[in-house]
Order: structure tokens, then sequence, then C-alpha cells
């Protein structure tokens, strides 16, 4: 099955309504969610009442629109804000990685791989739950011996950023990594030639060739940081970022508002995306 | 340059190392280490399998771990089985633009999180939904359907959130098997299912095997989908661990919980890749 064998025109047909299909199924949900923010209806569900935007600009009960409802829009600022802290920590350890693992040999190389891959094949609810025994575990030793109470070490956004991070960070070292690899060293024995020292060469030489990935590899964590739910949702304290509040909206029952929001993350990160192909292209 | 050690090696070594241990291993060994606590009186702990042997006395503990994985695995076998033909599509026939379109079309729906596809489906399976509305339309069904919370409806939610995982890594690893090879099968008197089972799948197989591993282990992992699509017997593990930790507060039997889904998930993954042949750092790096 490759074009150019000729195949039957049947076959040929079968196949493509079968990718159709599939995008189909791929888009539906999407549509649907998109589409039910605009319901003039306090449900998120047919019969279809009629095109209003009040989902998104409302101001009074019981339509509260996105850009009016304090508690939804205060989540996404914490969102962001843990998303920006993963992000930062996670393209700083993911380069000094991608420069460990690149230019050094040393016993137990293969072995130290390994264990920074790990994070990713442990499920997020098993992370969430270690982070949250051993900080707790460090938290009542300090107050048992020294009667000093370590808030940060408590549910709450601390322990989110880190539990994201202890993950994210393993992502963010392979994306680096990656463009690392293909960097021509002699560029950067060249500098060094020039009378820079190690530090200026891979300051003026190495770090700019990888921009792109330290770009990259920031707009992925940051998706990764604001998508998390699992690891999320065993370290949330009282500020929840925008997951966790919708999880909790969504229990209680749904309005389109919930659909307004959705329809906004979706183009968040559409955006996100289309900064991100931009980003490879040069 | 290379392979000396100088206060710049340690000085890369420091974050590692401080990640790796602090955040990842120290904090399993606790759970490991708490998980092996039995309480026997207040704040009064010995050393005992008792929360293991509690997992092993009840029932329902074993089935919702049991069923987890069974579904588990069959939510990787469908996604592979939907995802393979489409992967192969975009890999092999589409040609040009086509290509890096439907390529692009595949990831679009996972640059939104998860929540938002689960509730996606939720609007259209439920009772009031989209698909039962049709139906009536279509004149199938003569009253409103109920198609959420049942196992069909878990099965739905997590074959569409793993797709992307199954399709990047089949992509690019049938984009390197070179046509020509394919050819050559051809005319050396192949028929399409003995090219697909001698060639094909072959030379796929680092693409399947980090595919299942990563869709397997998102399913087993799995929270959102299954309980906001599953109905009051769906249990999934996750669900119990949950429980454990957030609601009942014990969270000893949670850490053995823990453990045990951490294991599964660790042989399972182990078992894919002795009897595929593959390493980890292939796989996932």
């Amino acid at each position: 099955m490759i074009p150019t064998i000729p195949r039957s025109p049947v076959v040929n047909w079968i196949y493509k309504a079968y990718i159709a299909l599939f995008f189909l199924y791929l888009a539906l949900p999407l549509i649907v969610v998109a589409v039910f923010g605009f319901n003039d209806s306090q449900f998120p569900s047919l019969p279809w009442k009629g095109f209003t935007w009040d989902w998104f600009f409302g101001d009074t009960q019981p339509r509260v629109g996105f850009f009016h409802e304090k508690s939804i829009l205060k989540a996404v600022g914490t969102s962001v804000f843990v998303g920006v802290c993963v992000s930062i920590l996670a393209v700083a350890i993911g380069t000094t990685n991608a420069f460990l693992f690149n230019r050094y040999d040393f016993r137990g190389k293969g072995a130290l791989y390994i264990l920074m891959i790990l994070p990713l094949v442990i499920p997020g609810i098993v992370l969430g739950i270690s982070i949250l025994v051993f900080s707790s575990s460090v938290a009542n030793v300090a107050w048992d011996s020294i009667k000093w109470d370590i808030e940060a070490l408590r549910p709450g956004l601390v322990l989110v950023v880190l539990g994201q991070f202890s993950f994210v960070a393993t992502i963010a070292t392979l994306v680096i990594s990656a463009r690392l690899k293909s960097f021509d060293k002699t560029l950067e024995e060249a500098a060094l030639n020039l009378g820079a020292n190690q530090l200026t060469a891979v300051r003026t030489v190495t770090i700019p060739y990888l921009a792109p990935a330290l770009a990259g590899a920031f707009v992925v964590s940051f998706l990764m940081s604001f998508e998390n739910f699992n690891t999320t949702l065993m370290l949330v304290g009282s500020d929840a970022p925008l997951t966790i509040a919708m999880f909790d909206r969504l229990k209680e029952g749904s309005t389109p508002l919930l659909n307004a929001v959705s329809l906004m993350l979706m183009l968040g990160s559409s955006l996100l995306a289309l900064v991100m192909i931009a980003f490879e292209k040069r | 340059m290379l392979s000396h050690r100088n206060i710049g090696f340690y000085l890369l070594l420091a974050p590692l190392a401080l990640w790796l241990i602090l955040l990842i291993v120290i904090p399993h060994i606790n759970l490991a280490m708490l998980s092996l606590q039995e309480r026997v009186g207040v704040r009064q702990y010995e050393t005992s399998f008792a929360n293991y042997r509690t997992f092993i006395d009840e029932p329902l503990y074993i089935m919702t771990f049991a069923r987890t994985a069974v579904m588990s695995i069959l939510a990787t076998t469908l996604t592979l089985l939907i995802g393979f033909p489409v992967a192969y599509y975009i890999a092999k026939m589409a040609v040009g633009r086509a290509k890096s379109v439907l390529f692009l079309l595949c990831l679009v729906p996972f640059w939104v999180s998860e929540l938002v596809r689960t509730f996606g489906w939720m609007i259209l399976l439920r009772e009031t939904g989209v698909v039962s509305s049709f139906l009536q339309w279509a004149g199938l069904a003569s009253g409103p359907v109920e198609l959420l919370y049942n196992d069909a409806s878990i099965m739905v939610g997590l074959v569409y959130t793993s797709m992307l995982f199954m399709v990047v890594p089949l992509v690019s690893t049938l984009d390197s098997l070179d046509n020509s090879v394919i050819e050559a099968g051809y005319d050396l008197g192949g028929s399409t299912p003995s090219i697909l089972r001698e060639i094909v799948i072959p030379h796929a197989m680092p693409g399947i095997v980090s595919g299942c591993i990563v869709v397997f282990m998102l399913s087993l992992g799995n929270y959102l989908t299954p309980i906001m699509l599953g109905g009051k017997d769906s249990l999934w593990f996750t669900e119990l661990i949950y429980s454990q930790f957030i609601v009942r507060f014990n969270w000893e039997l949670g850490a053995a919980f823990g453990f045990l889904l951490l294991f599964l998930s660790s042989v399972i993954v182990w078992a894919a890749l002795r009897l595929s042949g593959q390493t980890l750092e292939r796989t996932m790096g």
C-alpha cells in the first residue's frame, strides 16, 4: 500500500473514508465544546436556544461570563503563575542536564540517564502522593523537633510547582538535548581559539544556537504544567489552578460558562502553538 | 575538554542530582516505607505488611486493580488498532502539504487540556447530549439514550485522550521506512498482508512499543476520564488512591495502593521492553 503501487479504487475509497472518520472523531468533542459556549441556555446541551455572548461578557447572575467571573479569572492567574515558575525551573535544569549528558563522560552516566527518564513512566498520581508524603514528613519533623512550621511544605502552590517540575524537567531536558546534539562543537572551539574563555564561548555561541530549543522547551513545559491534572490534584491547597477549579465546577453540574472557558483555553493554546512553530522556523 | 572532572562538571551535576534525589528517589523510598507502616495506636506504628494484606483480603480492591489493568491493556490495544492505519496513511500515503497538515491536525486536540476533551465527550454522550438527540432525529431511537457512565464511554475517552502518543511515534518510525523496500516486497510477489506482517510491522516495532508503553501508562494513571465518563460501578484504581489520601486520610493504605500502581506499570513496561528487545532510552529519549 504505497502511492506508486496501484490499488483497487474501492479499497482506496474505504481507506480515505476511514481517515475522514478518524479526524471527525478527533474534532467532534472540541467542536461541541466550542459551539455550546454560545448557547442561550443554562445548560451546555441541546436544544439550541439561540446565539449569545453572555457566557463570555455577561456580568449579571445567573449569567456571569468568563471575563467577569472572578474565581475563574483568579484560577487562570494561578495556572499562569505556576506554569511560568515550572517552565523557568525546567528550562534552567534542562539546559544544565543537556550540557552534562552531552559534554561529559562519567561512570554511571547510562544509569543516571535512565533515572532522568523515569519520571515520565511514573503515573502522575504516584508522583503527587510521593512528594506529598515526603514534604509532610519533612514538615512534621521540623515541627516536632524545633517547632518550626514550614508553610511551604503543606499542600499549596509551592508543592504544585515542585510536583509538576519533577516530570516536566525530563521533557525539557529531552527537547534541549536533541538540539545540543546537532551543535557543531568546532564553532565553540573557534571562539576559544579567538580568545574567549569557556563561559563566554558557551554564552555567545552555544546558547544562541540553542535559543529555539530553549523557547520550545519553555512553551511545552508551560503547556504541560497548565494542563496537568493528576499530580496537581494531590498537591493542591486552597489556591486552585484552572484545571482543578474547572473540575470542581464540572462535578457540581456544568453551565455554558465552562464551554466559554474551554474555548478561551483552546484559543490560548493555539496561539502558543503558532508561537512555537514560528520559533522552530527560525 | 571532554571527560575530565572539574568544577564545571560538578556544577552541572548538582542540579540534576538535587532534582532526582529530592523529588524522585527519596519521596518514593519514603512512600515505600510509609506503605509498610501499620497503625497500632494513636501515633503508634509498627512495620508490617498489613496494608498489602488489606489489599489482598478486600475483594473490591483486588477487583478494581485487575479491572484497571485489563481495561488499560484493552485501551492500549484499541488505540494501536485505530491509530496504526492513520499513522500509515500519514507516513506513506499522504504526500507534500497534505502530509504535514494531517500530522498537525492529529496534534491539535492535545493542545487543550484533558478536562476540556472529557467535557466534550460528556456533552456528546449524555442523555440530553448531541449523539442522543441525533439518534432520535434520525429515528434510530424513540427516546433519550444515556450513552455516558459505562465502561464503553470510559474506553472512548481513554482512546481519545491517548491517541496522539500512539500516532506520533508510529508516524516517525513508518516515515523512516523506505518506500523502495515495500516496492521490492511487491516485486518479489508479496501480498499486502504479508508485506505488512513481514516488512512494515517489524520496522515499526520501536514506534509500536513506545506508543503502547506511553498509552498504557496514561490509561493506568488516568483519574479524570474514568471519574467523569464512568458510572458508579466503574471504579478506577487511581480513585482508590485519591480517596485513601484525601477523603479517608489513611495515608498508609494509600501509599500501599500507590506502590501497587507503580509496580503494575513498571512490570508491564518492563515486560513490553523485554518482549520487543527495546530499551527505555531508545523508546523514550
